[in-house]
């Protein structure tokens, strides 16, 4: 069998998340037991967990979470990171046995901080050097696979239902502002724990509900523009098309949605929501980022450093809901993820296909 | 007499039960086929001069008329077809190159018929397009990625190279006048307009009376320079500069003396009845570093307000060129397919040079991705887009927009004779005979412009709409969504798609 990267495999899935406006930290026990609610939407072929604020020691490090195929790969890749970062600390990552969780990988953890001295010689910004060095592993090194890169922050992911993920990595012991998480549903069966979500860069995180028919075309941009589509992924794709709008290219989420899930030209012509000057912008979006649009149905929570963001494609062709209570937003696949663990929400609300949910946190 | 060593192509077969003797054949046809002859109180024809236009056929009342393949029949032989006996004939009494027009009609192969398209199924729902919104408008030029915020925190309209807007990504492709009637520019004006879509001057200059049809219009800017001026640069839309054509590719183009009347004449500033002759290369571009001063003459000239077109035929080298190109200031890179129809081409270069548009549009896609420079640029194609479908692949594999010729004509009326070169269009197309141009009547021509092209743009939108896509820019370049059928694995490679029966 194929496995990621080697062959397309689309998916449905659940996905659910939720942030502190106050960076209150909250065990990742609740996330677990939010998306374990929808679990006839997941079908145990993939669950996984991005948590923020959850390395405060160390939070000014460079978190990176790190699959292994065996022992001589991690060689390797030990060479590779202490070559290019100082290591401030590196151990395994405490799981305990599950029996929902199968054969798993050698999973390392390393705290670092970047070596100034090639910094230096590379001419890079601290953050596009480790997202080149992290592209450069998963890229480079066969059987080696950096599945999370952000500081105080980290992606948890496995072959599983994602219940049984979280047990297995004991997320109960870790606090985060913010969690999201998805199960997966995938129309093949890859068996390959870098398949599943959260699909992180940096600090971006992606879990993302959907089939988009626009990946060729996504993909072919990003790849143009030094990105390498290892995994063949949609999640992986719009991961990278956040990572260029937002990081490389400045654009304000905001406008990176209207990008990715541009109001469609009738609404943009005619509506009256819009004034003349948004008008303008829009059409200069559509004009200049068409290779950006992604149609098909998608529902997708970007976690990055400071916040989080949601959205639906444009025609919403994937449930989403959010609701909010005590400076804490929810957004999940279905209500009951959140009444899972928010029992008293007053209203669950559906954001309009396109129209981001953007929280940030109060400074 | 000297003898006749070349039969008649056709037989033109008359149900004298029917025919009633109106004559409309004989006023109708400017072959000259067809005649009365009143002692034997018939319609008689003399066939050898009949070059199946249909016109006759098409007008006869009471459908008297067909016109056969003549099925007298040299004797068989594989390797010497009875065409190539026919032309050896020909050169042998006039010792002249052959001409002929419109496409390459040899049996070379046709891609298009080769790639399937994709369609949702469970996973990603289709989208109906009578229901939802269908989007296919398309933006032509060079893409900004600059972004910059204003002291509101708004994004800033920065840079913005000269964009085309088309309603739908389908463009009439260039056709001069001369090379066609006066009443075929003025269907193919109106219904741009109409249409939100652009049509092309050719290198045959702007007349008079279609200025107003401006933003509508791509003028160009050919070897030959005739009818470039100052007015005739700032009315179009854009301006094309034609190196090649996908017909000819590597020859330039003569427009006979006896075409060039009084309007024709005025239209490309040259004198009445001299020939139009257009030079191979551009005796300014011998050289990529000679396309960049061109290319920035004309914008320096228009005040960088208009993309600037550069259209090339599909040759060996054509992604190289195309990157060459790319680099050379051009806002839009136009490529014209072997196929590619023609007012007039040697018959040996139209048949034999060049390379298949699907190739040539699938390595130049590639060939811009690689370097990094594919937003650069648009990428349109032409020779042959037959149909939606084809359009539809086009896109597929990269293509920003398509450019139709023949698919136009035949809107028109035209039935591919393929005998332009003559001047003797019984269709009222490619001709300039005032007694047959009038058979055109632009006002019934634009609206079956409008339609052929509205008539697309639905198929279109049906067939995006089935593989799960609501807008045409996630077609582009989408290859995911096409796989071939009964190509060998060097032809998938360069196409850059799977085998049908690949899974995704």
């Amino acid at each position: 069998m194929l496995k990621e990267g080697q062959v397309r495999i689309p998916s449905g899935c659940a996905i659910s998340g939720f942030i502190n406006r106050n960076g209150e930290r909250r065990s990742g026990a609740d996330i677990v037991t939010s998306i374990s609610y929808m679990k006839e939407r997941s079908n145990g072929l993939g669950g996984g967990f991005a948590g923020y604020g959850i390395y405060p020691e160390y939070a000014d490090k460079y978190a990176f979470h790190v699959f292994y195929d065996d022992e001589a790969t991690r060689k390797v890749g030990d060479d590779f990171i202490s070559e290019h970062f100082e290591v401030v600390d590196c151990s395994t990552i405490p799981v305990r046995e599950h029996p929902g969780i199968g054969k798993a990988p050698l999973i390392w953890r390393y705290f670092v901080d970047c070596r100034t001295s090639k910094l230096k010689s590379n001419q890079l910004d601290e953050r596009e050097y480790v997202a080149q060095c992290v592209t450069s592993i998963n890229h480079n090194i066969d059987g080696a696979y950096v599945f999370s890169s952000g500081k105080n922050m980290g992606v948890f992911k496995a072959v599983g239902y994602p219940e049984d993920v979280g047990e297995y990595y004991k997320l109960e012991e870790y606090k985060g502002h913010c969690w999201t998480a998805h199960g997966r549903y995938p129309t093949n069966t890859p068996g390959w724990w870098g398949g599943a979500h959260p699909f992180a860069m940096l600090d971006y995180t992606i879990v993302h509900n959907g089939e988009i028919s626009s990946y060729a075309v996504n993909r072919n941009f990003v790849e143009m523009h030094g990105y390498h589509c290892d995994l063949l992924t949609d999640t992986e794709a719009i991961t990278y098309i956040f990572d260029y709008l937002n990081r490389k290219l400045g654009m304000k989420l905001e406008d990176a949605a209207k990008v990715i899930a541009s109001p469609f030209w009738s609404e943009i012509e005619s509506s009256a929501k819009y004034t003349e000057k948004e008008r303008g912008i829009l059409r200069y979006i559509r004009a200049n980022f068409p290779s950006l649009l992604v149609t098909g149905p998608f529902s997708i929570m970007l976690g990055f450093e400071g916040g989080f963001m949601a959205l639906n494609d444009r025609l919403k062709l994937r449930s989403m809901v959010y609701a909010e209570k005590d400076d804490t937003v929810y957004v999940a696949s279905e209500e009951c993820a959140i009444r899972a663990i928010c029992p008293d929400i007053d209203g669950v609300l559906s954001p309009r296909g396109g129209e981001p949910i953007i929280v940030r946190l109060n400074k | 007499m000297a003898i006749n060593y070349i039969p008649a192509n056709f037989d033109v077969v008359r149900d004298h039960t029917r025919c009633i003797k109106c004559r409309v054949c004989e006023r109708q046809c400017s072959n000259e086929v067809h005649y009365y002859d009143e002692e034997l109180d018939t319609m008689l024809c003399n066939e050898t001069d009949c070059v199946d236009c249909q016109r006759c056929v098409s007008l006869c009342p009471t459908k008297a008329l067909k016109i056969l393949p003549n099925e007298n029949r040299f004797r068989k032989n594989v390797n010497w077809r009875q065409q190539l006996m026919v032309e050896a004939y020909k050169q042998a009494e006039t010792g002249g190159i052959l001409l002929s027009a419109m496409g390459n009609p040899e049996e070379f192969p046709i891609y298009w018929d080769k790639l399937l398209l994709n369609a949702s199924q469970v996973t990603n729902p289709s989208i109906d397009p009578l229901r939802e919104p269908m989007e296919t408008r398309v933006f032509l030029g060079k893409k900004s990625n600059e972004v910059k915020y204003d002291s509101e925190g708004d994004l800033v309209l920065s840079n913005t190279a000269p964009h085309l807007e088309l309603s739908t990504p389908i463009m009439f492709s260039a056709m001069s006048y001369g090379s066609i009637s006066y009443n075929a520019h003025a269907s193919l004006a109106k219904a741009s307009k109409e249409l939100g879509i652009f049509y092309n001057t050719g290198e045959g200059g702007l007349h008079k009376d279609f200025y107003e049809y401006g933003p509508n219009t791509i003028v160009q800017v050919a070897s030959g320079r005739f009818g470039v001026h100052k007015d005739y640069l700032d009315t179009g839309a854009a301006i094309e500069i034609k190196i090649g054509q996908g017909a000819k590719p590597g020859i330039g183009g003569h427009l006979p003396g006896a075409k060039i009347l009084e309007d024709v004449s005025r239209t490309r500033m040259i004198p009445m009845g001299t020939d139009a002759i257009s030079p191979a290369p551009h005796h300014d571009i011998y050289s990529i570093e000679d396309l960049r001063q061109l290319v920035l003459s004309l914008k320096e000239a228009t005040e960088y307000k208009k993309p600037v077109i550069v259209k090339i035929a599909a040759v060996h080298n054509v992604a190289a060129i195309a990157s060459g190109v790319a680099r050379s200031g051009a806002d839009i890179i136009a490529i014209d397919g072997f196929r590619g129809g023609t007012g007039a081409a040697p018959t040996r270069i139209r048949d034999n040079v060049g390379i298949p548009i699907e190739l040539a549009l699938a390595q130049a896609d590639f060939r811009l991705r690689e370097e990094g420079i594919r937003d650069n640029v648009s990428l349109v194609v032409g020779g042959s887009i037959r149909c939606s479908t084809d359009a539809v692949k086009a896109v597929a594999l990269g293509a920003d927009a398509v450019y139709i010729g023949t698919a136009a004509l035949l809107a028109l009326g035209c039935h591919l004779c393929r005998d332009c070169q003559r001047g003797l269009c019984n269709w009222g197309i490619a001709t300039q005979k005032p007694e047959l141009v009038k058979r055109l009547n632009p006002e019934i021509g634009y609206k079956r412009l409008v339609n052929i092209v509205h008539a697309w743009d639905h198929e279109i939108k049906e067939l995006m709409g089935g593989m799960g896509i609501n807008s045409i820019e996630a077609l582009r370049g989408n290859r995911l969504m096409l796989r071939g059928v009964g190509l060998n694995e060097v032809e998938l490679e360069l196409l850059g798609v799977k085998h049908a029966g690949t899974a995704i």
